[in-house]
Parts: structure tokens; sequence; C-alpha cells
């Protein structure tokens, strides 16, 4: 019988962004590192149906870690989507007030942003609202811009802080469901549904699943309400409409639902909130469309006039506590990030900082390591940057860049394809949306769903 | 630097419509005059995919199918001299009558005389109709199972549900019969299918797969692969699940209006097409509009006709026939009506194209008596021997408002 294989220093339990940070940042060291997901893809589970902000954290509780990561991780981030060319666009938000309490909120909501760190919130009379988003319908009271909110393309993210882990030696385990964790004096063994994995270390950011591989460590300390959010994509003629994100001002009856840009040229409108039992209930809903419509509708009423390009469902980790769970257990070597809500996108790069550091406290020798590849540069998927469907350059070097697959995407054969050779290439269809946008538009498949799916048996 | 094109004519789309004009325009245009870009690997439109018989009868007087026809309007085209770009995606404007192409030899500035915007519609796919549920793949338009069936030879499931009973949801049946998928079941929100006897020839091959009236699809059910569909009888509220691992979405057209929008070209009440008078002109000087664009859907020999009809419009006006004669007199579809194209009359202007106006109802109107009022003064009153049906353009004949003062009030059209 042959050896069993080395165990790995560390195994990371989801490919998320936060999984996929933490193996980005553990691979920067002299460590061999495993990154495990149940899903055959990475940021199938929670990551890929969000509201794709990248937040200040102005409206963090402040003393909180997920205020100190937030905050830290918007800088990350920042930096991190200039190096490797993740869609970000610098919108900026406003929170707008429909009712006198809401409008009593705001100055409380101002001192927060303070209490953060963020000094840059102002207080916008009705007039000034109107005159950034003309669109709102009638009644907006008064507002609070927060300039530095941005929209950001959240596949995109976590596929290249994956990426850049597998360029850095990191093991990309996709269809690896964790069903048993076995101690062992120098390695815990993993029991997967493809196999065993053993590591010495192991970060629990399992998302939705956390509290089960938590409790495969012995641990009960918390408990995930899969929080569901449905949200509506007007077409990109309604992009006008939105120059800005319009969040609502949270007040004790909830946080409402917002009206986002996205990086794709698209309008977002949503989230609804509503706890399920089931883990994998996406199922979008009538009661969430009319409530979706009935917001809407007072919102920006003309944006209703505008055809619905997607309807979808995410889940939200949501658990029993207002903030992250991320704690090291040195005896077992092990460290769960859990209670990552939808703030961990901007979080997700300080999270791995945070991680590292509370591993190396923990016991975990980090020697940085030299000369590591240089930072994916990530193929854009926002309407902020050029698209190669106008490159005159590289459609001359290869005229597979100027012949439009997708049409209202306007994807091309050379992106399809160069999605199809990439180092962590889609699974399916669903995949290849994530990494093109390729059948996301307003025909959803009419006229390239053949072609899409010809290209995409034909392989690379 | 991109290329600059400059012909006379810029035909964008090379569907029925498009093909039809280019064919009139180019022999009357001298040589290489004449440019029809399209976005497909291939010319001919939504008929090159469409693979059952009934196309051009009203254009070219003999019946063909879907692709037969979809090449012999491309023949034409290019016998006549027109030039037909394909894989040549129109992304925006780069002027009042010139767009921005993408080839895959390179970018493109075609600055052109007079444009024909022939774009024709599409079907709401499931997230436009805002159909709840789980979100497994096996749910798909007409178009898209047509598209991968004939032209890809992909296969469709095993058991199909068919939204919709007008003359398209009828040719999804035959394309998933074809394709060896049963359709266990078609549903209407109408009392009556839209179409069941307007579609006799290809409804008669498909007989004996139940409609069920007054009925909507209110869940989509199946994680990872479609199970079924939950469908309420809209009276009774009475649901029940059926079985299928394909869902066909058809019907309920939507114009291909990006570039009409782009624009900021007027649109029509009701349909959100581009608004034209009965020369089909746009709201932009020298930017004409033809085809299922202006009236989703009709068949594809009304839309060819829109484009011999254009066609001497569009002469003319290179020709430099005078300016736009006036503001004109809008047209008005009142409910059950939705809207009317085309929308604007305008003194001198020619008859609308087949001498019909095209018209949608929301509903079933069996024994339509058509009236036409202006200024509160009938025009004229007709009952027509054919439905309003929802499923289906409405055709009235022109001489119904033909009278109209053209410096009027709106010219309303009614039931």
């Amino acid at each position: 019988m042959a050896e069993p294989p080395a165990p790995y220093d560390v195994a990371v339990v989801g490919a998320g962004v936060v999984g996929s940070a933490v193996a980005r940042e553990l691979a920067g060291h002299e460590l061999t590192v495993a990154l495990l997901d149940a899903r055959d893809d990475v940021g199938e589970g929670t990551s890929k149906a969000n509201t794709a902000l990248l937040h200040t954290g102005f409206d963090a509780t402040p003393g909180t870690l997920e205020s100190r990561l937030v905050r830290r991780g918007y800088a990350l981030l920042s930096a991190y989507a200039e190096a490797t060319g993740i869609p970000v666009e610098r919108t900026g938000a406003l929170l707008v007030a429909w009712t006198d309490e809401e409008l009593a909120a705001l100055p409380r909501l101002h001192d927060k942003a303070v209490a953060n760190g963020y000094e840059h919130c102002a207080p916008l009379t009705a007039g000034e609202v109107y005159a950034q988003v003309p669109a709102l319908g009638p009644g907006a009271l008064g507002g609070l811009a927060v300039p530095g909110e941005s929209v950001i393309c959240s596949w995109t993210t976590t596929l290249a802080l994956a990426t850049e882990a597998r360029a850095r030696g990191a093991a990309v385990l996709l269809g690896h469901r964790v069903e048993a964790a076995e101690p062992g004096p120098a390695a815990t063994t993993l029991r997967t549904t493809a196999g065993d994995v053993a590591a010495r270390w192991v970060v629990n950011a399992a998302g939705l699943a956390a509290d089960t591989v938590d409790g495969l460590f012995g641990h009960d300390r918390f408990t995930v309400t899969p929080r569901r959010g449905e949200l509506l994509v007007y077409d990109k003629l309604a992009r006008p409409l939105a120059p800005r994100i319009v969040l609502p001002v949270p007040t004790a009856r909830g946080k409402g639902v917002l009206i986002s840009p996205t990086v794709y040229g698209n309008v977002m409108l949503g989230p609804t909130a509503e706890d399920v039992a089931d883990r994998g209930d996406t199922a979008t809903t009538a009661a969430g469309y009319d409530f979706l419509l009935a917001r809407g509708r007072r919102l920006m009423p003309r944006l209703l006039a505008e055809e619905v390009t997607a309807a979808y469902a995410g889940l939200r980790a949501a658990i029993d506590r207002d903030d992250y769970l991320i704690e090291a257990d040195p005896e077992r070597r092990y460290l769960l990030a859990g209670g990552i809500r939808s703030t961990g996108l901007s979080a997700s790069l300080a999270i791995a900082e945070h991680v590292r550091d509370l591993l190396g406290a923990a016991g975990l020798g980090l020697v940085p390591r030299t000369r590591l590849p240089a930072p994916p540069r990530m193929p854009n998927l926002g309407e902020s940057a050029p698209r190669p469907y106008r490159d005159e350059e590289l459609i001359a070097r290869d005229g597979a860049y100027g012949r439009v697959i997708c049409f209202c995407e306007r994807v091309t054969e050379g992106e399809i394809r160069d999605a199809l050779r990439s180092p962590l290439p889609p699974a399916g269809p669903d995949g290849l949306r994530r990494r093109t946008r390729a059948m996301n538009g307003r025909c959803q498949g009419f006229s390239c769903a053949g072609e899409v799916e010809a290209l995409l048996e034909a392989g690379p | 630097m991109s290329t600059t094109l400059t012909p006379d004519v810029v035909v964008v789309g090379a569907g029925p419509a498009g093909l039809t004009a280019a064919a009139r325009l180019a022999p009357r245009l001298p040589p290489g005059r004449v440019l029809v870009l399209d976005r497909e690997r291939a010319p001919g439109g939504i008929p090159r995919h469409s693979d059952h018989t009934g196309y051009g009868l009203r254009d070219l007087h003999r019946v063909l199918d879907g692709p037969g026809y979809a090449r012999l309007l491309t023949e034409r085209a290019a016998a006549a001299g027109a030039e037909i770009r394909t894989e040549a995606t129109v992304t925006g404007w780069a002027g009042d009558r010139a767009v921005d192409v993408t080839t895959p030899r390179g970018l493109l500035r075609v600055a052109a005389r007079a444009v024909v915007l022939a774009t024709g519609a599409r079907e709401r796919p499931r997230p436009a109709r805002l159909i709840p549920g789980d979100r497994p793949p096996g749910v798909l338009t007409t178009g898209r199972l047509q598209n991968i069936v004939h032209l890809h030879g992909r296969s469709p499931g095993r058991r199909a549900v068919v939204v919709g009973a007008e003359p398209v949801s009828w040719s999804a049946v035959l394309t998933l019969r074809a394709a060896g998928c049963t359709t266990a079941l078609m549903t209407s929100e109408h009392a009556v299918p839209e179409s069941y006897a307007a579609f006799t020839h290809p409804g008669r091959l498909a007989l004996g797969v139940p409609v069920a009236t007054r009925t909507r699809v209110v869940r989509v059910v199946g994680r990872g692969r479609l199970t079924g569909v939950e469908i309420e009888h809209l009276d009774t509220g009475r649901r029940r699940t059926v079985a299928c691992d394909t869902l066909v979405l058809t019907g309920d057209w939507v114009p291909e209006h990006e570039l009409a929008r782009a624009a900021g070209l007027d649109l029509a009440p009701g349909s959100a097409a581009p608004l034209t008078d009965t020369a089909l002109r746009t709201s932009a000087p020298g930017v004409f509009a033809a085809g299922n664009v202006l009236h989703p859907a009709d068949t594809a020999d009304v839309a060819a006709l829109d484009g011999r009809h254009v066609a001497h419009q569009v002469l003319r006006a290179l020709a430099g026939h005078g300016p736009v004669p006036g503001p004109g007199v809008p047209l008005v579809a009142d409910a059950p009506l939705r809207w009317v194209a085309p929308g604007l009359l305008r003194p001198g202007d020619p008859p609308p194209p087949r001498g019909r106006l095209l018209l949608r109802s929301a509903e079933l109107v069996r024994l339509p008596r058509v009236t036409a009022r202006q200024d509160g003064r009938v025009l004229g009153r007709r009952t027509l021997p054919w439905p309003a049906s929802p499923g289906r353009v409405f055709r009235v004949p022109w001489g119904l408002a033909a009278g109209a003062d053209r410096r009027g009030g709106p010219v309303r059209i009614g039931l």
C-alpha cells in the first residue's frame, strides 16, 4: 500500500470569498495549503448571490470586529481590485429618509460613521437627494451621502482570490464535501465525499455550513440561520436611473431594500430578508416579488417600467450574534471564521489577515515566502473599463475577440475560450456566466444559448 | 483606426424585414450602396431556426419552411446587390446615422445617409415574467429552444410544459416533438387558446396536446434539475403540479429596441417599439424602422412586406423629397387594445404597409367591431370576421382611419 500523502499544513474548508482570501493569504507563506469546497466551483454558495457592494463600514456597530475588518478590508480590496482588474465602480451611496423617523435617525448614523472611522458622510437636503438621483419617487425628506460606498464584481473577487491562492501553490479541491473530521496527534483527517484530506490545521470558512463543520470539531457555540435575500436585476436601459447606490435608512423595523447600479451596467432592487429553514432554498417567491415591486414602485417608479433581466435569491449566513465569530482553538489546531454576513465580501482580505495572525498566535509557523507570483490579471466584466468587443488591437491580434457570441452582454468567443482555459475553469453554464457574463443578459439565451453550450462542450 | 464605410443605407438586422428592404433598395441605388449588418453567424433571422412550413405566403406567394425562406430572402438580397455582413454586431451610435460595429475582422464605423432598424423581437424570458420558484436549467423560450435544436442539434428534455397557446407556442410543440420531447400540457391565461384555429396546419399535427386555459405557472420546482411546475387556475385558485423536465415560455414578445432607445427615439406607448409614421420614419431624421421591432411579433411575411414598404420610403428620402411633412397626428389604441403600429399619420404620407394597421388586444374579442374616432367624430366602424386575440397581432384595414384629418386631434382606435 502506498504511503498516505503528507498532510497539508492548512486545509481551508469553504471556497467562498472568505475561504479563498484565507487560502491566498496563507499560501503566501512557507505552508502547504488546501482549499476545499463541497461544490464544483469556487464562490458557489453565499458568495455568488449578494448585493455586491464594497462597503466602507460606515454603518457597522462601532467597536466590533466586523467594524474593524470591514474598514481595513475596504482599503485592501480597493487596492487588490486595482491590481487584478476586479471591476469596481466608485458610485457612492445615499441613505434616503422617507419618514420622519428615518430622517431623525440620520444624524445618529452620521455619528456612527465617524465612530467607525469614516469621516466623509455628509447630510443632504431633499433637494440635494433629488439632484443626485432624479428618478427617485416623490416623498424623500432628506439623506446622508456616503461617497465611499462602491459596487464591485463579487464573482471576479472570489475567482481572483482562489486563482491567486492556486498560483501560490494551494491545492483547490472542489467537489470535496467534508463529512467528518478525525483528529490525530499530528494532523486532522477530513473525510470528504472525494476522499480523505489530512491537514495539521483546519480553517472553517464554510459559510452556511460553518456551524455543521464546527460541530465536527466538537463545538456547539452558534447556529447559522439562512436568511434568504431575493433580488431583481433590471435591464441595462435602466442604468441611467441609478447613478448611485440608494440605501434605506435602517430603523427598528428592519433594513429595507436598496437600489444599486451594478458593475455590469444593470440596476438591482433588493434584497428581501426572510429566515428560511432549508440551507439550499434559493428559490424565488411570489411574495418576494410582490414585496420588491411594491418597494420599488415607491422608491423609483420609472425603474418598474423597465424589463427585469434576472431574478435570483441568495442565502446569507446569519448567526445569533451581532458580530463576526472568528476564534482559534489551538488545542485542536482549528479556527472558525463564522457569522460572516454580507459584509464579508468587503472584509475578506482583512479577515484573511486576521485569521493569519490568530493562527500565528496559536502556534502555526508563518514564514513569508519570497518571490511570489504576480497577482492574476482578471478578465474585465465591468462596464466602466473597456471590454474586448471594443478593443481594436486585441481583435486585430485575434478575431475571436471580435466575434460576439452573447449579444446582450457582448461577450466574445475569445473571452469564453479564455475562461475555459483558465486555471479554474467553469464546471458548467453557471460557472461560465460568472466568469464571462455570457447568457446573463436580457434575452437569457434566446439567441446565444446554443452557441455557448457548444463552446462549453467543445472545451478548451 | 477602425474602418469607416459610407453606404447610402445601412440596414441593421438581416431577418425578413431587413433582407426584403435591402433586396428592394439595392437595384435602385448605385452598386455597393446598401449594407446589411447582422450579429448572427448567418443571415435570415428567426426563420433560420423555425423548422416548419408556412413561410413566404404573403410576400413570395409560395410556402416554404423557415430555413428555406431565410435562404431565399438572403439569396434575393445578395443577388440584388446588397452587401450582407454577418457576425457584425452594432454596438452603438457614432452619429445621427452612423453606427459602431464589432466584427471578427475588426471594428467598423458605418456612416450612412439612411438607417433602417430591422432588429426584430424576442420573447420575454422567465425573469421578465417574474415566475417564482427554484431556478434549475430546462426553462427556456421558444427562440432558445429552436436555436439549440435546429441550429445546434441539441435535445431538450423528455417531457415539456409549454406556456402559451398562440402560433409560436404550437411551433414550440412541433420543435419539441421533432426533438423527441413530449408536450404534456400547454397553458394559457386566456379562456380560449389564443390561436387554436389559426394555426391549423401544424395545430393538426400537434393535436392531442391538452391545453389548460385560464391557467398560469406559479412555481418552478426542482433543484439542479427541473422536475415540474405548479400551475394555478386563475378563477378557482386551484393549484396542481405537473411533472416535466422542460418548460418552454412562448410568445410575450418584446421589441429588440436597444438601438432605438440608445438613439433616444420616441417610443410607441404600449409596445415600447420605436414610434413610426406610416412611411416607417422614426422620430430621428433618416432613421427608419421595419418588421417585428415595430409590432412584436407578427408573421415573417408581414415583417418582410414592411421591408418592401420602407425601401420605397427610404428611396424617397434619399432622393430629397422634402422635409418630413408636419408633426402628424398620433394613433392611439384604446383598451382592450394595447398598442397600434404605425403610430403617427402625417399629411401626404402613404397608407401603412399592406394597407393595415397592426394592433394587439389584451383579451379575446371574437367578432370585433372596430371604431376609429377623431375629435369626437367617427371616422369608420367595421366588424371584422377575424378575432382580436391576445396571442396574435390584430390587423385592421387602413380604410377605417384613412379619412382622418392629418392636422386634427389624435385618432383613437377602439373596440
